[in-house]
């Protein structure tokens, strides 16, 4: 954190001073790990290992928050008879199909739940796009999951599951929990993380002694965790524990995502994805949803607040389309855009070198360097037919074609490369006004304070000008296709400087009345077509015609909470579901931990920040029978936005790779997996293509681990680092972290070349011999790893090659996020030039092959040695 | 006060006014100011050399890969006015600790061989239990580094243009529109911090921000600072504020804390720039004892005075002698 996000960790120095204990878990000692108290090295890819082992560790001891976890999740809910856990099947839960690589989730429901319940409604069936290979996700049914479009919330289930609060049922959840859990002991942590038992207890110790009534703890994590093929798992497994010790909904605990670039949260809340709307609406899709009824049917009947959803998809749909949406004619909803299938950012890159994509947009983007397989990145730009870079560079994803490392190679000639590449300069954050949501969901707006130079523009400018330019071409048109873009509200103001205002912009996210006004919450959202709203999260972002996003009333002059700093969504809300952190009679846990709790004398709630729960529902409040929305909400259950109230320790549906996560090795691992039989994650999506091989695990030809990481010096792919000489300067060099003994065992030298290669490439790297890095003991053996700053490219001050180039795609099937770990070989020198550097990488992987089927030859006439760690 | 006394007095020793000592009427200057940096909680994000560089316009200083862990700075200079170091240390040394600066990486002194020399215990260095084990772990110290802006400034009492001036604030500043790029300053300064720019020919150094604390702004690295190891202020209060937590590290357990620069009485009459550190001075790359340059410059002129008066005693003597 302080490596990556220095400013953000000014609190946990500050926390430090105040007596907390910091852990960092890493597998490099980072300027992080300075700080730290207790610095944990760990194999990087093994975290659902260490944090299961966490969650048995709370389990098996007892030790877990019991009245929370009884009446706040679904510890007491009943699975059906039907479902098998990895440990009846060695690693599988029970609904695998082999030949399509997915999860049918029908087994992992509650017990007596309705027939196509879970993900059924909200499930469009299988898509009609394009062929993707052996385990595409265009052949998913997605019967498990279809995350993308579950929406904020989860998916619907019913909440009338029996629940047994003795937690004694051998079915009810808890039990489950605590059987799949067992096998993750401390001493399996030291086989799977390289982390000893006695360091593994003392982070035990310190969290779940620093949890409960009277404390809280918090887990933050970089994005470096979602970038695995078990991403999603390993969040949820942090929530599994987060949940058993009462750390979520209260102050002081949560999970806090430090994400990679300013204003993330707010691209996933107006999505720059291709399967939600704003708001986490999900994208419908083409054969599915044929109109607003069916689109909404999976969440009109549900409990919770997403039973509302027609009214937030309306007013989305009045927001886009005005007048022109009408109840007459759905309001316009056969307007947007529908899903066939994964459109997701690797898919496409696929698309592209496949030639099904022709076009695309780069904006604030560098894929040539910043994304993962760097050859299938460029080969899917070089085979475009347009591009747009909009950019404040001239970054490599803007040059490959005349000077990537595919020209050098000869797989790439300029004269051949038929993409028409526009670059529009754009202007930076200090040059165009605007706001920025970070993690807690804050809003905080930016004043401009500078005009950009020469030519460069802010987006808002250029899209809106693109559009004018569009509808002008267009207008007067009688093609039907034409209507959405003709028919769109696209009227901003100027401001002085003739741009677009970006308060107007934020007025119409945040929604307007039958009035005119601006709306002041989403609870005034209607279906009928007489409110407007951009995005219903946000909406009251711009109450009382005021922009709260700009409020900056110092902390000093507020209570701890700060609700005048900014605005959070939804409703300014700074904790969400604190519900939970009152006890079920509406009393505080505990006085320290005082929050939000029930007035009896008001007959309300009441604490320091905006209650998130319907204010006046008393705590014994019980839902009638066949409620529906808000109203079946009982006044026990924090968790509001899931159908059943509960926080989910076991997810019965919406997860596309099981109802608990499972600790798998990477795709590309020296080690057996020492969970399961199963290897990896059953339901990963490699995504098939000649440039995306995989290495085979446990191989002798690339017996090193590799992951990549980031710099305070540098930003991301570059183009806002490697350009300025102050930054440059302080990091003017690509290298390579290696421990003493990897240094030793391949002769590599301190500050000399190194040629880290895999099955996709090779690339060089300057040496740094550290004792930061260290050798991991696993069991008999040691794992070394590869440390990869991943800043450098080929252009600006300081250039070097890719380590993305190094990484393969095999992706999380939830959210389509490739795995930054694999193997590696590394020796010294420096890496082959031109052609010789093909032939070289292409010897590499004959050999890894050639290996690989010898030893399943040797394995097929030992069977019983099938599993033996070599 | 004789003029001796008072020339020796503003050369070295305790000096708690500066700004008098230097012409400024005394109660009538503000109070002196200055950093305290407190390394303990630098995260060596290297905020405040890039804040200065922006701030100051100060050019880019070469981009070099050093390899003495993510140090690329090396040291101050005419071109760099904040130098954060990075100093990697095993946690458990095997072997005597010189406390010699041990900027570099493991095995940096065993490079001719081209190999790093095995950590104890060889390949063994995983411990029975297994896990990473405890011989190979390592400190990692951060410090970021600054002109001191002495009481007794070596570089100041050299320069023969005045190009080089205590300021109101008790600070010592280069004016680069008088320097004359003699480089006196150069080899006086007892921490190696003012140089000439190459390109330039004059000399230039951090002026703790001279311009900013004339609109009562805080200097750009302390601003930029996220975790308040840079301190900015009243000299007299980080003293203070040091002294207070050194008592807190101290009572915490963490014995190897020391201040640097605070003591008034030492060889530069304390510094207006000072530090915590936890370790060695040395281990940072910092002199661990040092003295005002121009310490003795009174005593010289008092010897080079009575040695010309010994020998036009001399001269009159061989006259006189002469006309016997």
């Amino acid at each position: 954190m302080a490596e990556a996000h220095p400013v953000g960790f000014q609190w946990v120095m500050e926390a430090k001073r105040r007596g907390a204990k910091i852990i960092h878990v890493d597998p490099r000692f980072t300027r992080t790990s300075a700080v730290a108290d207790l610095h944990v090295p760990i194999r990087a890819g093994s975290d659902i290992a260490f944090l299961g082992a966490l969650v048995n560790y709370v389990l098996s001891n007892d030790l877990d928050f019991r009245e929370y976890v009884t009446e706040y999740t679904n510890a007491a809910s009943i699975i059906g008879e039907e479902f098998r856990d990895t440990e009846d099947l060695d690693g599988l839960f029970s609904g695998f199909d082999p030949e399509k690589g997915v999860y049918d989730g029908e087994s992992w429901q509650y017990e007596g739940a309705p027939q196509s319940p879970a993900a059924g409604q909200r499930d469009p069936a299988q898509a009609t796009g394009p062929q993707l290979g052996d385990r595409g996700s265009d052949e998913h049914g997605h019967g498990a999951a279809r995350a993308e479009a579950a929406g904020s919330g989860g998916p619907s289930v019913s909440n009338t599951a029996e629940r047994d609060r003795t937690l004694q049922h051998p079915r009810c959840v808890f039990q489950i929990l605590k059987r799949h859990f067992a096998r993750y002991t401390p001493e399996m942590v030291q086989q799977a993380c390289g982390i000893s038992p006695e360091q593994f207890l003392e982070v035990a110790e310190a969290l779940t002694s620093n949890s409960g009534r009277e404390r809280t703890s918090a887990i933050c994590y970089a994005v470096g965790w979602t970038h695995h093929s078990v991403g999603s798992q390993i969040i949820r497994t942090a929530s599994i524990l987060q949940l058993l010790l009462g750390n979520i909904g209260r102050p002081g605990g949560g999970i806090m995502a430090l994400r990679g670039h300013a204003s993330i949260q707010g691209s996933t809340d107006i999505p720059t994805l291709f399967n939600i709307l704003p708001g986490y609406l999900p994208m419908p899709h083409a054969s599915e949803h044929l109109d607003l009824d069916s689109y909404v049917a999976g969440d009109a009947g549900s409990q919770g607040f997403w039973g509302n959803m027609r009214a937030y998809a309306v007013s989305l749909l009045k927001s886009y389309w005005g007048d022109a949406a009408t109840a007459e004619n759905d309001f316009c909803f056969d307007y947007l855009p529908r899903l066939t299938g994964d459109h997701s950012t690797y898919h496409t890159v696929k698309g592209q070198i496949e030639g099904r994509c022709k076009g695309y947009f780069l904006v604030g983007e560098n894929p040539a360097v910043g994304s993962s397989n760097g050859k299938m990145q460029r080969l899917g730009l070089a085979s475009l037919d347009w591009l747009v870079v909009r950019d404040l560079q001239m970054i490599e994803s803007a040059t490959f074609w005349k000077d990537g490392p595919e020209i050098e190679t000869g797989e790439l000639v300029t004269e051949d490369i038929g993409t028409e590449i526009f670059f529009m300069p754009a202007a930076t954050h200090i040059e165009k006004a605007g706001s920025f949501t970070q993690t807690q969901r804050m809003l905080q707006w930016r004043d401009k304070a500078v005009d950009p130079p020469g030519d460069a523009r802010s987006d808002l400018d250029f899209y809106y000008d693109l559009g004018n330019r569009i509808r002008k071409r267009l207008a007067g048109s009688s093609d039907e296709m034409d209507r959405p873009l003709l028919d769109m509200t696209w009227d901003y103001p100027l401001t002085e400087d003739g741009e677009p205002d970006g308060h107007a912009v934020l007025r119409e996210i945040n929604g307007t009345g039958p009035d005119g006004r601006a709306l002041s919450g989403y609870t005034e959202l209607k279906d009928d077509g007489s409110t407007a709203c951009g995005c219903w999260i946000y909406c009251g972002v711009y109450a009382d015609e005021v922009n709260q996003a700009r409020r900056r009333k110092p902390h000093w002059e507020q209570d701890y909470v700060a609700s005048e700093w900014g605005w959070v969504w939804p409703a300014n809300r700074r904790i969400l579901y604190n519900r939970a952190s009152a006890a079920p009679d509406g009393t505080p846990w505990s006085e320290r931990k005082k929050y939000v709790w029930w007035d009896a004398d008001q007959q309300k709630w009441v604490g320091s920040d905006v209650p998130d729960f319907i204010v006046d529902r008393p705590p014994d409040f019980e839902p009638e029978d066949g409620a529906r929305g808000p109203d079946a909400i009982s006044g026990v259950d924090p968790f509001i936005m899931q159908t059943d109230g509960k926080g989910w320790l076991f997810a019965p549906a919406g997860v596309a790779d099981g109802p608990m996560p499972a600790h798998y090795e990477p795709p590309e691992s020296p080690v057996h997996n020492p969970l399961y039989g199963q290897q990896n994650n059953p339901a990963r999506q490699h995504v098939e293509q000649a440039a995306n091989p995989i290495n085979p695990s446990y191989s002798e030809v690339f017996p090193y681990v590799f992951t990549s990481y980031r710099l305070t010096e540098h930003h991301t792919a570059g183009g806002m680092s490697r350009t300025l000489p102050y930054l440059s300067e302080l990091q003017p060099g690509f290298f390579c972290e290696v421990s003493p003994r990897l240094a030793r065992e391949r002769g590599l030298e301190h500050m000399g070349w190194a040629t880290i290669v895999t099955g996709r490439s090779a690339i060089e790297a300057r040496v740094l011999v550290t004792d930061r890095m260290r050798s991991l003991r696993l069991g008999d053996r040691f794992v070394e790893q590869v440390g990869l700053p991943y800043h450098w490219g080929g252009n600006g001050l300081t250039t070097g090659d890719s380590p993305n180039d190094l990484v393969n795609l095999t992706l999380d099937p939830n959210v389509y996020i490739q795995d930054k770990v694999g193997t590696c070989d590394i020796r010294p020198g420096r890496r082959p030039r031109g052609e010789r550097l093909t032939s070289y990488v292409e010897d590499y992987r004959r050999r890894a092959d050639d290996a690989a089927s010898a030893d399943a030859v040797d394995a097929a006439d030992a069977p019983t040695s099938g599993r033996a760690d070599r | 006060m004789s003029l001796r006394e008072s020339l020796a007095r503003s050369l070295h020793g305790r000096l708690d006014d500066v700004q008098g000592d230097a012409g400024y009427e005394s109660g009538e200057h503000p109070p002196r100011m200055g950093f305290f940096t407190d390394t303990s909680v630098c995260i060596g994000c290297k905020a405040c050399e890039v804040a200065c560089k922006e701030w100051n316009a100060v050019p880019d200083d070469g981009y070099v890969l050093t390899g003495m862990s993510y140090d690329n700075t090396q040291a101050l200079g005419a071109s760099t006015w904040r130098h954060v170091a990075f100093v990697e240390k095993p946690l458990h040394p095997t072997t005597t600790d010189l406390g010699l600066p041990g900027m570099g990486p493991p095995g940096w002194d065993t490079h001719e061989s081209g190999l790093p020399q095995a950590a104890p215990g060889g390949d063994d260095q995983a411990t029975a239990s297994g896990g990473a084990s405890d011989d190979a772990g390592v400190r990692w110290l951060m410090s970021s580094d600054v002109c001191k802006h002495c009481t007794h400034a070596a570089c100041l009492d050299v320069c023969p243009t005045g190009s080089l001036f205590r300021t109101e604030f008790g600070t010592v500043v280069v004016q680069p529109d008088i320097c004359n790029g003699c480089g006196y300053c150069v080899p006086a300064c007892p921490y190696g911090v003012i140089d000439l720019r190459k390109e330039d020919g004059r000399a230039f150094k951090c002026t703790l921000c001279y311009d900013r604390l004339k609109d009562g702004e805080t200097p750009a690295c302390a601003k930029a600072c996220p975790t308040e190891s840079i301190q900015f202020g009243e000299v007299s209060e980080l003293r203070q504020r040091a002294d207070l937590r050194l008592a807190e590290l101290h009572e915490k357990g963490v014995d190897v804390a020391r201040l640097y620069g605070r003591d008034p009485e030492d060889g530069v009459g304390g510094d207006g720039a000072f530090f915590l550190l936890l370790d060695e001075p040395e281990v940072y790359g910092l002199p661990p004892d040092p003295v005002v340059t121009t310490r003795d410059i009174g005593s010289i002129w008092k010897h080079v005075g009575a040695a010309a008066g010994v020998l036009v005693a001399m001269g009159v003597a061989s006259f006189v002698g002469g006309r016997r």
